[in-house]
């Protein structure tokens, strides 16, 4: 939780995101069918305090990477507000004041196979922020900065000459962080970056976002599925649940001490090698669809402790061991704290 | 000096290539390839190559008229190897200068097309909504006509609306527009397939994210990304752009007979068939085949060769 006293670097309130998926309205008004709407993102709050690494988990289609995407205004969000550093992203402003907010937020992708232009030289895809928001003083410095953020994720100014498609996935998902470097950010949203690697390279990825984070006091939004890559990142993590956020806490709390029956089933995921021959919920069912979420609490049809409250009412987010979590049955003390042996571990 | 390096580097980089090396497999491409560049080098170079100029009425004899090509006939002569028309015009000479038009039509009215094909396109999968239902409407409407047809329909009503002499200035423009504006479509068509698949790809989000204008987005990172697909349908549309004015000027609403294209030899020729001197419109007809013969082979080529899925 961000200290009473400062303000968050990103705040979002309320936030949804809804995709209109209908068919055509000739089909809809010939066979008579209603708009379909996915509520990709239904609500969440979300405070990011400076400094932190704040993760985002969650089966696919929970709308994780909708929200990286709202954050960094690839989409408009349907309600609700994004501030960043007390600046309301809605809205709206002059050019230049706009790119000066941008600049201070970027954005690592997925896959390094198409995040990066394969038309482009390395050299030009890093320069095009700094030449986008001007903040090269002439070619010289241009070609000074490119040199010193490609020597900053361990390659060498000489790459810039190379195409894309001549580097490895983890070295263009480097190109790709050199790039979100480029405009000297505050703020980063990474939408699962590592996801697409190599084991092996996802620790290299990993130490190399931390080490950047410690020399340049980067804030991460960390969007991942592998609550392995989030346990090793993470100050903080938030638990995702069909557009909804189910739980937050400090990563130690989350991973030893986890309350949402959701974050539980997701933990026991976790193959552990110390055989502890603890009895294992298997995650039961599938995601449901978020074009007809279930009434009340969505975990409900799966939730191994759910009542008819849960199926008529919707949780609300209450206060716990440092962060929030959304839960009748922890609300009415009907479920009791475990001890998990994760974090003992890690 | 770097320039040299980089030209050198390209080259090999070239050499090096699939495409290259699919061409080097395809005796029939090479020589489709080796027919194209010879017909074109002619037909640029007629003024220098050229053994007459056949639109210098002080060069012209009649006497020197309807002579037979030399090899077949009585009283053919060296001067004049594929014979004369009834005006004593050197056939091969307009041949010459009349493949330069044709394919001057056919580069001019397909990069007419190609300009507003890919900016339809791209303007139309970028934009998306509204502005695409529009242009796409109107592109479905245009296809279900042919495209001679469209082109006559263009060229008719400029006819309506200046005076016979003017038209004749400008008949070459109005001949590239009518054909330009009756092949965007597909160009259209292509573009908008391939923006709808790059625009969603996350090196363009990237751009959004950096708050780049959609124009610089469009043509600096989706424009060079579909330009592949642009290419061979320009190659095999310069084909037909040659076969479609050839047809307009042989049914006498393309070029002026003071300005003869290939189309407009074959019609002169065509005239004085049924008298026996064949010669006047089988040349140039032969030309016109070759000439798009062998585009049409290398735009098939190039396609086969840019399909991944085919190597």
């Amino acid at each position: 939780m961000p200290d009473g006293g400062t303000l968050p670097l990103v705040r979002l309130s309320a936030l949804k995101r809804h995709f209109d998926v209908s068919p055509p309205w000739l089909v809809r008004a010939l066979e008579g069918k209603p708009r379909q709407i996915v509520q990709a993102v239904d609500g969440i709050d979300i405070e990011i305090a400076k400094g932190e690494t704040f993760s985002l988990v969650g089966e696919s289609g929970c709308g994780k990477s909708t929200v990286a995407r709202l954050v960094v205004g690839l989409y408009p969000p349907t309600a609700g507000k994004i501030e960043f550093d007390g600046n309301d992203m809605s809205q709206s402003r002059g050019r230049a004041e706009m790119a000066a907010l941008r600049r201070r937020m970027q954005m690592i992708f997925q896959d390094p196979f198409a995040s990066l232009n394969p038309r482009w030289r390395v050299f030009d895809i890093v320069a095009e922020p700094i030449r986008a928001f001007g903040l090269a003083k002439d070619a010289a410095d241009l070609e000074q900065r490119v040199g010193d953020l490609l020597r900053q994720v361990r390659l060498t100014p000489a790459d810039g000459r190379k195409f894309p498609h001549e580097f490895s996935g983890g070295q263009r998902q480097r190109i790709s962080i050199a790039r979100a470097l480029a405009s000297q950010p505050e703020f980063l949203v990474c939408d699962e970056p590592t996801s697409a690697l190599d084991v092996s390279v996802q620790a290299q990825i990993l130490n190399l976002m931390m080490d950047l984070q410690r020399r340049f006091g980067l804030t991460y939004l960390f969007i991942s599925h592998n609550l392995a890559v989030v346990f090793h990142i993470s100050t903080r993590v938030g638990v995702m649940y069909l557009g909804r956020l189910v739980e937050v806490a400090p990563t130690d709390t989350l991973f030893r001490r986890p309350k949402h029956p959701y974050t539980r089933m997701l933990l026991d995921t976790i193959p552990d090698l110390d055989m502890t021959g603890r009895q294992r919920a298997p995650v039961a069912g599938e995601v449901p669809s978020p074009i007809d979420p279930p009434t009340g609490c969505a975990f409900h049809p799966r939730c191994p402790f759910a009542n008819e409250r849960c199926s008529r009412e919707r949780p609300k987010p209450v206060e716990s061991e440092g962060g929030t979590v959304a839960c009748h049955a922890i609300e009415e003390g009907r479920l009791p704290v475990e001890e998990r042996s994760y974090a003992v571990r890690g | 000096m770097a320039a040299t390096e980089a030209v050198s580097g390209w080259l090999r980089r070239a050499a090096d290539s699939d495409v290259w090396w699919s061409f080097k497999r395809s005796p029939l491409t090479v020589s489709a390839a080796i027919v194209s560049f010879l017909i074109v080098a002619a037909a640029f170079l007629s003024p220098i190559l050229a053994p007459h100029t056949p639109f210098d009425p002080a060069t012209l004899s009649l006497l020197d008229g309807l002579k037979p090509p030399v090899l077949v006939g009585e009283g053919g002569e060296w001067r004049f190897p594929l014979g004369t028309d009834e005006q004593g015009r050197d056939v091969l000479s307009s041949i010459m200068y009349g493949t330069r038009l044709s394919l001057l039509v056919g580069f001019a009215s397909v990069v007419v097309a190609m300009v507003l094909g890919i900016g339809l396109g791209l303007v139309s999968g970028y934009v998306g909504g509204t502005l695409d239902a529009i242009i796409m409407r109107v592109a479905d409407v245009q296809l279900t006509f042919p495209a001679i047809l469209v082109a006559l329909l263009i060229d008719g009503v400029v006819r309506g609306l200046i005076s016979v002499q003017r038209h004749d200035e400008i008949a070459i423009y109005v001949i590239v527009g009518a054909i330009g504006l009756s092949f965007w479509v597909q160009y259209a068509r292509t573009v908008r397939g391939s923006v709808l698949v790059e625009k969603n790809k996350e090196y363009v989000q990237a751009a959004r994210v950096i708050g780049l204008a959609p124009v610089l987005i469009m043509l600096r990172h989706v424009l060079p990304n579909v330009m592949g697909p642009v290419l061979v349908i320009a190659t095999i549309n310069l084909g037909l752009a040659v076969i479609t004015e050839a047809t307009l000027s042989f049914l006498g609403v393309g070029l002026p007979s003071t300005q003869p294209s290939l189309g407009t030899l074959i019609r002169l020729g065509n005239e004085v068939l049924q008298s026996g001197e064949w010669w006047i419109t089988v040349f140039p007809g032969v030309t016109l085949a070759l000439l798009v013969l062998a585009v049409n082979l290398l735009g098939d080529w190039l396609r086969d060769a840019l399909n991944p899925k085919l190597r």
